[in-house]
């Protein structure tokens, strides 16, 4: 066949050429620039306007960022330390780390008791969140709220005992009791519940020195982990309530349907400030006087009512977006109320909310420092307030209210990373 | 978490209870500890250190009463109060008295209930100005364009000012002081305006402090002081002699170095009237006779918390000006102790 040609061409390539890579303006980095970034003369020009943009940034803020200075005892020093170069003045951050963790009256050698009840939250929080770790974790998750009361306020440890006792002790009547009716299981529960720890606090009260920490009065709390209290215990208590909410919301009792109507519209008319306002000032006229009603409970208790509203409609929603044909398949199977909406309605609502209850629960979590303006010492109360008006940091504004950003943002995009996971995970429509 | 809160929080809502509403001193005393209402932070007047230990011009009066009635001065327990706050926790007896750069007026004295039982600090409207601008009094300021804040007082305060002056400004409105020192700086306008107290304090955290002057007018009366509920006379007394003992004190030349020594008798019968080794003015209040001493080895005299806190040694840098003793052509000025 080689020769077939012999005498018309001087060579005839009788190889394979080995295989070459692509030109290189076809391949990796710089195919992806000349086809997203100057595929065009207009888009070659966003491409360096974008460029320049990014670049005087990076120049303002890196040297900023890298250059500031840690160890001075105030802004002045900072000054004399910088002398006129940029940089940022985080020693307010070293200085007053504490207090922006911790508030300022936390006592300094229990610092260690927040910390653990934080690292414990993990654990407690772990098989709440994850279905595949092992179940007997949920014990933890029980008995956390209890441990975290003792650690964080202090105190002897015989009351949160009594207390769990009076939850347990309650729980076993309602057991008891919700095999001939749901309301003489919860009512008998409650009363149960009641009479346990009416009984406990003249139990408890010669037990003050047994396993006891030094107690912490609510208004010594402050700084972050204020915000992480009222944002862990309000989102807790909220979704149950919440869930309540939107099942009385579609009740057929008329009695049930509006109390529940009535709470959530009220409650979602009003803005929270006005709830912390009458949390705060307001009760104090309506309770005897001399009456010490714990402020933060007061707050836990509003904000919880506030997120639980919000969370029952994005409930209903979900309730609403099921096929009516769920509903009456669950009816068909026999099964009764409580069956029908644990079993198939319930599960199906939830998932279908989850975006909406992550959202509400984001907000919830930045709205808890609007407890700063009923002068409570919350991570901005604190800065805003003791920080800023120290002699000795007055006018350091951007490095503490840039470590304010980045500890909400942490959080928040933690639960929102978790929330799209958790969506991936129960997706059942491929 | 819950259960248990509520749980001890009915707990001490019930022992409270039982508590009667009794004389506030007779409450505080049997308490051991003063409940003393201060702002949440402004600088110079009260704020805590990295240690959360309460300084300031307004807590050296909640430390000098908590000495006098309790001997000791670190008995305080601070409720910070914000501006909205403050007058709910008085009125509902959450504080036993209110140290917080509160101004004195008719409404909040007669309407709102309260006594104030003195004037620790005279404030008033005043005016900060770039050095460079050449300016030496307000009256000079003809054209100015003035950074303001909006919706209060001093904005009112300074348009009847230019109008009575027959001088024209323009005004640049601006929200919060944060806003203002940026503002002020970056040169939109040429005049900052708010309580003088609070320019000493905003010029303090500048680069560059030296460059901007405070004008010597002041345009407005803003007298600050501590104030305590109506109905207990009792309690009002104490507040208002231990400020007293402490303006006196500077007055006769008691500081914190010599009262000591000063109180084991001096030639002065007004001086050992207050510190007990004559007469019985500590008994008339309630107290014992040491009680004026203990105040001012709390944090010192009048003049010595006026230094230490907002005087021109520190960062802020406030003159005596109207606070100045009446010897020394000021306001401050105590009743005789006799």
């Amino acid at each position: 066949m080689s020769d077939t040609h012999a005498h018309s061409v001087s060579y005839v390539r009788d190889t394979m050429l080995p295989q070459s890579e692509p030109p290189a303006a076809q391949t990796g980095a710089i195919k992806w620039m000349r086809e997203s970034l100057f595929s065009s003369v207009p888009y070659t020009i966003l491409t360096l306007l974008a460029l320049y943009v990014v670049y005087s940034l990076l120049a303002g803020f890196l040297p900023w960022l890298l250059g500031g200075v840690w160890t001075t005892a105030n802004i002045r020093e900072c000054r004399e330390v910088l002398e006129g170069a940029s940089g940022g003045c985080f020693s307010v951050l070293t200085e007053r780390w504490n207090q922006l963790l911790f508030g300022i009256a936390y006592p300094q050698d229990g610092y260690w008791r927040p910390t653990l009840a934080f690292a414990l939250l993990f654990v407690a929080a772990a098989p709440v969140l994850f279905s595949h770790l092992p179940r007997g974790l949920l014990v933890v998750t029980g008995l956390y709220p209890f441990i975290a009361f003792w650690l964080i306020w202090g105190g002897t440890i015989a009351v949160p005992v009594m207390a769990l006792i009076g939850v347990v002790g309650g729980y076993l009547v309602y057991s008891r009791l919700v095999a001939n009716s749901f309301a003489a299981g919860f009512f008998g529960g409650i009363l149960a519940a009641l009479l346990i720890w009416f009984i406990g606090g003249y139990i408890t009260a010669p037990l003050e020195g047994v396993l006891a920490l030094e107690a912490v009065a609510s208004r010594n709390m402050g700084g972050f982990m204020l915000n992480m209290i009222l944002g862990v215990v309000c989102v807790s208590l909220s979704l149950p309530l919440g869930i309540a909410l939107a099942l009385g919301r579609q009740s057929s009792l008329p009695i049930i349907k509006l109390i529940c109507v009535v709470f959530i519209e009220f409650i979602r008319g009003v803005p929270l400030i006005t709830l912390l306002f009458v949390a705060n000032v307001v009760l104090a006229y309506f309770l005897p006087p001399g009456t010490n009603f714990d402020l933060i409970l007061r707050v836990i208790i509003m904000i919880t009512m506030f997120a639980a509203a919000y969370i029952a409609e994005v409930i209903r929603g979900g309730l609403a977006a099921l096929p009516r044909g769920q509903y009456e398949a669950a009816d068909s199977l026999g099964l009764d109320y409580a069956q029908a909406m644990r079993l198939i309605i319930l599960p199906q609502a939830l998932k279908i909310s989850i975006p909406g209850i992550v959202n509400v629960a984001v907000g919830l979590f930045k709205d808890t420092t609007l407890v700063s303006i009923i002068s409570m010492f919350d991570l901005v109360g604190m800065i805003r307030g003791p920080i800023l008006a120290s002699t000795d940091w007055n006018g350091v504004y951007w490095e503490l209210w840039g470590f304010a950003a980045l500890l909400f943002f942490v959080v928040c995009y933690g639960i929102s990373q978790y929330s799209q996971w958790l969506e991936r995970k129960l997706q059942t429509g491929h | 978490m819950k259960k248990s809160v509520l749980f001890g929080a009915l707990t001490v809502a019930g022992l409270a209870a039982g508590a009667s509403a009794a004389a506030t001193l007779d409450d505080v005393k049997a308490r051991g500890k003063l409940n003393c209402g201060v702002t949440t932070g402004l600088v110079g007047f009260a704020a805590p250190d990295a240690n959360g230990e309460w300084n300031g011009f307004d807590v050296a009066v909640c430390r000098a009463v908590a000495a006098a009635v309790l001997g000791d001065a670190s008995a305080v327990e601070f409720i910070p109060t914000t501006g909205k706050t403050r007058f709910t926790a008085l009125a509902s007896g959450e504080i036993d008295m209110l140290a917080r750069n509160t101004t004195w007026t008719f409404s909040r004295d007669v309407d709102l209930k309260f006594t104030f039982v003195g004037v620790n600090y005279y404030d008033g409207q005043g005016f900060m100005v770039p050095k460079a601008l050449g300016v030496s009094s307000a009256k000079d300021l003809d054209g100015a364009t003035v950074c303001i804040q909006t919706g209060t007082t001093t904005e009112l305060n300074l348009a009847d000012y230019f109008r009575k002056n027959n001088i024209s400004y323009e005004p640049v409105p601006i929200e919060t002081n944060a806003e203002a020192q940026q503002q002020y700086l970056a040169g939109a306008c040429d005049v900052y305006t708010t309580d003088a107290s609070g320019l000493a304090a905003t010029r303090a955290t500048f680069e560059a402090p030296g460059d901007h002057v405070l004008l010597p007018e002041i345009i407005s009366k803003e007298p600050l002081g501590p104030l305590v509920r109506h109905g207990d006379d009792d309690w009002a007394d104490v507040v208002r002699w231990t400020l007293n003992a402490l303006i006196a004190a500077e007055e006769l030349g008691i500081s914190s170095a010599n009262v000591a020594e000063l109180a084991s008798g001096t030639n002065n019968p007004e001086v050992n009237r207050i510190l007990g080794t004559e007469g019985t003015l500590g008994e008339m209040l309630g107290l014992d006779a040491e009680w004026a001493k203990r105040a001012i080895m709390a944090s010192g005299n009048y003049g010595e918390i006026f230094e230490k806190n907002i005087g021109e040694a520190t960062p802020i840098g406030l003159a005596r000006g109207l606070n100045a003793q009446w010897t020394d052509g000021g306001l401050i000025y105590s009743p005789p102790f006799r």
